[in-house]
């Protein structure tokens, strides 16, 4: 993984730009953001699970019990609890950089539109 | 199965410099390729329906008229709740192509810096200016919605913006930029050389190249010519020179340069002067100076080509031309309504070209039909995205004769 630099936080980054309200309630544009999020990652765990099961028909073999008894040794745990912050960072987008936007507000997009289009 | 699927990520090619991906984190990207897909498909329709059934009608009601024009139709559709649902949803896979790019460069970014240092070291294509200024139109807000813009660094030298740039052009096009992402620049080098057969241009300029995704092919289809790509962003060059050479495109320089200043070249200097999908991400201020040098460095007899969605012009329906503007307000693309305002005849007229020199003209996408189908037009069309767009062009007449005293 880098080092020198918190690679789940940098991600997240938020965008320059003020974000467009599309709701008159904020916390339904939120939900989106999460939903949207969770959909995607279903697909991709979808996505695995057709990989695994591809793998298997192909010519390996794997017991259900191996799956319920699997403890993940030092570096295997590690792994996977990164990959679980990660998880949960790209579902909580919306609300961290709802955050983000508070700290660091920007003007209105149409005042750099008008900005922009003035010769 | 249709034919019109989209490819996996898989398909895309593998070239040195594109960041690896793990399983899921090209499953996220197939995700969002099909899901963008869907939503200016299958969605997008809703928007029009809304439009005739309910909003336009109650715009009528109230003044009595049509609107006149796209802003008037995005005032009204701003209060319409699908149109409110389906930017929400667009907007946000956006964001979301956003974040699973940057998680998979990030990660991985030791590596990928230490690659793209190895090859600009040894290639010798990359020319970096510090003293180039980042224009104001480039730092006022972050472009499309990507985080750093072209230009930003999450450190001293890395290549974050481009890379992520490589990463997700897929899913945001619908994967129609074929296995390089470079459909755009495939689709001017086979316009060029049904055109103009025979034509061996020496000397090319690509102005705003970015990562130089569309000014590889070109370099590729003209491997006796020596291509100059130019960019304020020198971020993004250093992903783009690091790529070519991964790809072993050797004909072609990356140099960080303002397309306003031109004044390292000589006039008549350039066979061809190309921009591809740029001119947008600009400001009216800046447009004119820059195409006012790429005339002044361009030889008589040479080609002009301008690569961008299409021209909103009298004959496009209003309501296809707010459906067109809505990157410039919902994606950080704020000079794409005014850009797309003007008529291009006269901006090109007013940069040194009579109309008589110029030309306009239709390209799709060039890709490998056997992986990658065809944009989806029409109805189905994602409209700012997809992959089918005009050309305004010039072939530069050669000056008058003197008459002889």
């Amino acid at each position: 993984m880098t080092q020198g630099l918190d690679w789940i936080a940098r991600s997240g980054a938020r965008a320059k730009g003020r974000r467009p309200a599309f709701f008159d309630e904020p916390a339904v544009d939120r939900l989106y953001s999460l939903s949207l999020a969770l959909m995607a990652e279903l697909s991709a765990t979808r996505e695995r699970l057709d990989t695994v099961e591809r793998l298997l028909e192909a010519g390996g073999s794997l017991k259900r019990r191996d799956i319920e008894d699997y403890a993940p040794d030092r570096i295997a745990g590690e792994e996977r609890g990164e990959e679980t912050r990660a998880y949960i960072a790209r579902v909580m987008r919306g609300f961290q950089q709802e955050v983000e936007a508070m700290e660091q507000p920007d003007p209105p997009i149409m005042d750099i539109v008008e900005q922009l289009s003035a010769r | 199965m249709t034919k019109d699927l989209p490819p996996p990520y898989t398909a895309l090619a593998r070239h040195p410099m594109m960041p690896r991906t793990r399983h899921d984190e090209a499953a996220r990207l197939n995700f969002l390729t099909h899901f963008n897909r869907y939503v200016s498909g299958t969605l997008g329709r809703g928007n029009q329906l809304a439009y005739e059934s309910r909003v336009l009608p109650a715009f009528r009601a109230e003044h009595g008229r049509d609107p006149v024009d796209r802003h008037e139709i995005r005032d009204e559709m701003n209060r319409d709740p699908f149109h409110r649902t389906w930017s929400a949803l667009k907007r946000n896979s956006m964001e979301m192509r956003q974040m699973n790019g940057r998680q998979t460069v990030l990660r991985q970014l030791d590596e990928l810096d230490a690659l793209a240092r190895q090859f600009n070291e040894h290639s010798g294509q990359l020319e970096l200016d510090p003293a180039i200024a980042q224009p104001y139109y480039q730092t006022c807000v972050d472009i499309h919605c990507q985080p750093g813009g072209y230009h930003s660094e999450e450190r001293p030298g890395d290549v974050t913006v481009g890379a992520n740039y490589d990463v997700g052009l897929f899913a945001t096009t619908g994967g129609a930029l074929g296995g390089l992402n470079d459909g755009g620049g495939q689709a001017v080098v086979a316009w060029v050389k049904a055109n103009r057969p025979g034509w061996s241009p020496r000397r090319i300029l690509d102005i705003g190249c970015t990562i130089g995704h569309n000014a590889v092919p070109i370099a590729q289809g003209y491997p006796e010519a020596e291509v100059i790509a130019i960019d304020t962003a020198g971020a993004s060059l250093r992903y783009g020179a690091a790529r070519a050479a991964g790809l072993g495109v050797t004909n072609i320089r990356f140099v960080q340069a303002d397309g306003e200043d031109l004044s390292r070249f000589p006039d008549n200097h350039f066979d061809w002067v190309q921009t591809t999908m740029f001119l947008h991400e600009l400001s009216a201020a800046s447009m004119p100076r820059i195409l006012a040098e790429a005339w002044r460095v361009l030889k008589p007899g040479g080609l002009m080509l301008h690569v961008e969605q299409p021209q909103y012009g009298p004959d496009m329906p209003l309501f296809e031309q707010f459906m067109r503007d809505w990157d410039a307000f919902n994606n950080n693309e704020p000079f794409w309504s005014a850009m797309h305002g003007v008529s291009m005849t006269e901006v090109m007229q007013d940069a040194g070209f009579s109309p008589e020199e110029q030309f306009s003209i239709g390209v799709r996408a060039v890709v490998d039909p056997t992986i990658f189908p065809p944009s989806p037009d029409g109805g189905q069309e994602d409209y700012g995205r997809a992959a089918i767009w005009n050309a305004y062009g010039a072939w530069k007449a050669a000056p008058a004769q003197e008459m002889a005293a």
